[in-house]
């Protein structure tokens, strides 16, 4: 069945809006008809979220089509936040990969300006968890986003309750500016149910990175029921929980296309819902110490010198939370001081949306970070190692999402906080 | 000769040489070098895909499962059709992701470079076809394998 468009859709799809507004419609009805969408519902958050956040010089198509839509004055409805910048000059690079980032990135003066005249919410608005309190975009229950980051979108389904499905770049902008959405997929009920039972049956709490690997990786992109994780994160989203479901999610979104995953007697579905959000012939699998060990032990290691020293260390991919920065200083301050040192071992970066950051460094803990040698940025680690000269380097991370895209090695947070401690690997 | 019939998300009619992954195609990761650097051959940089890692994305009939990866897949997509860099068609086994979608459907509507793109083959098209054959689609989603 093709799309039904209410009268005004139509019109706009017609070009009473213009040609450019027409194309635009043309491209979220065909997006839609592709997923078997029969109508379009209106965009119900209040703010947007879009991926794109670099100025990279290879995408000067993206760049085009923004002039196309600013000169037409078809610009975004509703204010949006973006994905982490992807420089800053603190976090350590030499000479050769700065020359590299001022050539990859040149056009981000130029597009930072397309953004703010297409609607970007302010110019600290740049960050993968824009749904951090401090920030200023977090969505209710029930609203539809038009978002893309898959981490920002599995985080605003899973825990805020929100409806958005895994969009892509340009696609999450179209729907900020016709103000409306495809209906398909997790953006219904039929979508919202799960086809995957996950038992946790593990001895002990898991590391919320490896979980969600173990996750993705099996599940590609259906929607999981996870069964006995309320046994280790309880059955209130509390501000480490949702830190936890955050680093969980960013790793089942980015080793699989996970984009909606139900804890029980945890996420607000789950709650209201119960096993009433199980579909037919639900597959099961089976998540113990073992299984987890096996994933992890699955990773490849792709540096060139598997021994090598590690060079840098990057913690915060998906951004920080305010506690988990609180968290890091006082483990941090802890090992250092255990091992006689001040400083860390290793180069190490930890990364929070600018409005967390501003927020953390307005405490006393800031100071004890910042005497350990540890770089507090807003950056984004992924566009930082897509540098072909930082990729070469010896990262280490406990981000499966960074480990995923990149050359960067994953290590636990434990281990990571050993490492930068002591040094070595 | 084998026939296989699927849904034409973009119709085109194409004849190009096949090139097959078994595997999640990483569009980011696989177009990264060759836009950034302007190869002109699309030489595939995605090192975690041994069956295209190294090989020529451009002009060939791209034959997967579907893709995996970053967000910015579709936006990839169509920036790799704009700059002329861009695969002669897409052809999925597999019902088509919401990333693949939306590149195939923002170049065919906003790019003088559209990319012919049918889904649903189903599994033994990616079983039949070969890196090397020759594969012919059609307007109605039928795609021939020589």
């Amino acid at each position: 069945m093709a799309m039904q468009l209410t009268p005004e859709q139509q019109a706009m799809l017609d070009g009473a809006q213009g040609e450019v507004m027409a194309k635009v419609v043309k491209t979220l009805v065909m997006y839609g008809e592709t997923f078997g969408a029969t109508r379009m519902v209106p965009v119900t958050g209040d703010k947007g979220h879009l991926v794109t956040s670099f100025g990279l010089s290879m995408l000067d198509p993206v760049y085009k089509l923004m002039d196309q839509l600013i000169e037409a004055d078809v610009l975004s409805k509703q204010k949006f936040s973006m994905d982490p910048r992807p420089l800053d000059p603190a976090v350590p690079a030499n000479l050769l990969q700065k020359l590299v980032f001022k050539f990859m990135y040149s056009k981000q003066e130029q597009y930072e300006a397309q953004l703010e005249k297409m609607g970007l919410l302010n110019k600290d608005a740049f960050t993968c968890t824009c749904y951090m309190d401090e920030v200023g975009n977090k969505p209710a229950e029930g609203e539809v986003l038009s978002w893309a980051e898959s981490s920002a979108v599995v985080y605003a389904n899973s825990v805020l309750g929100a409806r958005c499905n895994r969009n892509s770049g340009i696609i999450e902008m179209f729907g900020s500016i016709a103000g409306f959405v495809p209906e398909f997929g997790l953006v219904t009920d039929e979508g919202r149910k799960a086809t995957w039972v996950v038992e946790i049956n593990t001895t002990k709490k898991p590391e919320a990175q490896v979980l969600g690997s173990a996750i993705g990786l099996k599940v590609m992109e259906d929607v999981p029921y996870i069964r006995g994780l309320d046994k280790w994160l309880g059955t209130e989203l509390t501000g480490d929980v949702c830190a936890y479901l955050k680093d969980m999610g960013a790793a089942t979104a980015s080793n699989g296309a996970v984009g909606l995953y139900h804890v029980a007697n945890l996420t607000p579905e789950a709650r209201k819902q119960g096993e009433s959000l199980l579909a037919e012939n639900v597959k099961t699998y089976v998540i113990d110490d073992a299984e987890l060990e096996r994933v992890q032990a699955s990773y490849p290691v792709i540096w060139k010198d598997p021994d090598a020293t590690p060079k840098l260390c990057f913690i915060g991919c998906p951004h920080l939370s305010l506690a988990q920065l609180h968290q890091w200083t006082a483990d941090l301050s802890a090992a250092l001081a255990a091992e006689g040192r001040s400083k860390v071992a290793i180069p190490t970066v930890m990364t929070a949306a600018p409005a967390v950051a501003k927020a953390f460094r307005a405490t006393p803990e800031f100071k004890k970070l910042e005497a350990t040698g540890v770089v507090l940025s807003s950056i984004c680690p992924l566009m930082y190692m897509n540098n072909p000269l930082c990729g070469k380097m010896p990262v280490i991370t406990c981000s499966n999402k960074l480990r995923t895209y990149t050359s960067a090695r994953y290590y636990k947070e434990d281990e990571i906080l050993r490492y930068i401690s002591k040094g070595g690997l | 000769m084998a026939t296989f019939k699927g849904r034409p998300v973009v119709p085109g009619n194409v004849t190009a040489e096949a090139l097959v992954t078994h595997a999640g195609f990483n569009t980011l990761a696989s177009f990264q070098k060759a836009l950034m650097f302007g190869d002109k051959a699309a030489t595939c940089s995605d090192q975690n895909n041994p069956e295209l890692h190294g090989k020529g994305l451009f002009g060939k009939a791209l034959c997967l499962p579907q893709t995996i990866g970053s967000t910015t897949g579709g936006m990839v997509l169509f920036c790799a059709c704009e700059m002329g860099r861009q695969p002669a068609c897409l052809l999925f086994s597999k019902p088509i992701d919401s990333l693949a979608a939306a590149g195939a459907i923002l170049a065919g509507v906003w790019s003088e470079n559209a990319m012919p793109t049918v889904d649903s083959l189903g599994d033994e098209f990616l079983e039949a076809v070969k890196t090397g054959s020759t594969v012919t689609v059609s307007e109605d989603g039928t795609v021939t394998v020589e």
